[in-house]
């Protein structure tokens, strides 16, 4: 009865702990988003001329969108399709096409943080590049929420 | 007795037969009348052009992944999967074989807003005719004439695989009957110029309620439910309520949707996702004044 017992317990931690895992994952995932959008936001509050044009912060939301795609598609760990369903079956099936994507947003800031963009009107432009990137990802591969 | 009885069927089934015709002859397809076009003037190439992104044509019928002017191939685009089976988007290039090339105006026209074929043949509504039918003639004059400016294509689309009952074309006039009118969607009292072609690009060739609001076990739209979303037909995940009563988008300014359709950032800057990628790069091509006409007007509806 005891062992019996300690069994089931032992069964439901492990299954806890699994489903605990797996939404930790999601919400890292969610978080990530989450700061490459703030980084968005700030180049788009220059771009628009809401915020004065400053390189510092420039500098900054370029590099956090860069270091933080570049963690990204590590939170989605082969063999282990998402368990909570939030994130799309797709990302597994084309696991190379879902990186391709994160690659290029890599890419794309790094090409940029080496070349600033010197002006509200060159951080509109650089808001373009960067969101045709997001979209394209998002296409395929988010699902419809 | 026997001869009663016999009677009976006969006159059971003389009313099945009198019932059948009426049916076919109440459901047949009905094209659009020649004269309705005959005088409409010249068409405005440019008008047309402003269309075809309203519509968004090409997010279908060109070829899946097709970027810049790929996009104006019509040759026929990705299978589209729904509960119903598959629909495969045709060809509606230019070309004279595989495409619209030999279509009069009037046929395109009764494709568009009746949903018949340049052989009188029924459509099925995965083409969003019962969208379509509130354009007026002189855009459809206009698409038609942009349309004839495009690349032409010789591919050829694989037919429908649609389960039964939904592969008898015949069916598709029962259900004109019941959902195909050319009715506004919502009546909105005292409606700006501004809303008013807001409506008529949301309800028109935007055709949006063809996702955003709810079907009905036949694929009809919930009409009571207009733009309040729900969930995908196409797969996994819900579509979202874009009413003012959206816990979402019902808090953004008629500004932040306008710039949502102009740049595909919502206002938390998000970005766009899904297959709203593909319209909201359509909207992109529309004017500002447009995008403001669609954005009050979806602040003006009401409240899901």
């Amino acid at each position: 009865m005891i062992k019996r017992t300690i069994a089931a317990s032992l069964i439901c931690l492990t299954a806890a702990s699994a489903v605990f895992a797996a939404s930790e994952l999601g919400d890292k995932r969610e978080a990530d988003m989450k700061k490459i959008g703030g980084a968005t936001a700030q180049l788009a509050g220059i771009a628009k001329g809401d915020k004065p044009y400053d390189a510092a912060v420039v500098k900054t939301a370029l590099t956090t969108i860069n270091t933080t795609i570049k963690e990204f598609p590590t939170l989605f760990p082969a063999g282990k399709p998402d368990e909570d369903g939030h994130a799309s079956p797709k990302i597994w099936e084309n696991m190379a096409g879902f990186k391709g994507h994160a690659d290029e947003l890599a890419m794309v800031t790094e090409k940029l943080i080496a070349a600033p963009p010197a002006d509200q009107k060159a951080v509109g432009a650089a808001l373009g590049e960067i969101g045709k990137v997001c979209s394209a990802c998002h296409q395929d591969f988010r699902l419809k929420k | 007795m026997a001869s009663t009885l016999t009677k009976s069927v006969l006159s059971l089934i003389g009313i099945g037969i009198v019932g059948a015709g009426a049916f076919f002859w109440i459901t047949r397809p009905q094209p659009l009348p020649e004269s309705e076009f005959a005088n409409l003037g010249p068409a405005d190439v440019t008008n047309g052009e402003t269309i075809f992104w309203a519509g968004g044509c090409e997010s279908c019928h060109a070829a899946k992944g097709a970027e810049g002017d790929a996009k104006l191939v019509l040759s026929g685009g990705a299978p589209l999967p729904t509960p119903f089976g598959t629909f495969y988007p045709p060809n509606i290039s230019p070309d004279e074989k595989a495409g619209l090339g030999h279509w009069t105006l009037t046929q395109f026209a009764s494709a568009m807003k009746r949903g018949v074929d340049d052989e009188g043949r029924h459509l099925y509504p995965s083409f969003p005719y019962a969208s379509y039918s509130r354009m007026s003639d002189t855009d459809l004059r206009d698409l038609f004439a942009y349309m004839k400016t495009l690349p032409k294509s010789d591919n050829v689309a694989p037919p429908h695989d649609l389960a039964f009952p939904f592969n008898m074309r015949f069916t598709l006039g029962g259900w004109k009957l019941l959902y195909l009118n050319d009715k506004p969607r919502v009546e909105l009292a005292n409606a700006s110029p501004e809303v008013k072609r807001g409506q008529y690009l949301v309800e028109g060739p935007g055709h949006c309620g063809e996702c955003h609001t709810p079907r009905d076990i036949l694929g009809g739209l919930k009409v009571a439910d207009w733009l309040a979303g729900g969930p995908n037909p196409e797969g996994k995940g819900t579509i979202p309520d874009i009413t003012p009563g959206s816990k979402d988008i019902g808090r953004w300014s008629a500004g932040d949707i306008a710039n949502y359709l102009e740049t595909g950032f919502t206002p938390e800057f998000d970005s766009v996702g899904g297959s709203m990628v593909a319209v909201q790069q359509n909207m992109a091509h529309l004017s500002k004044e447009d995008r403001a006409a669609i954005a009050a007007y979806l602040k003006a509806i009401p409240a899901r």
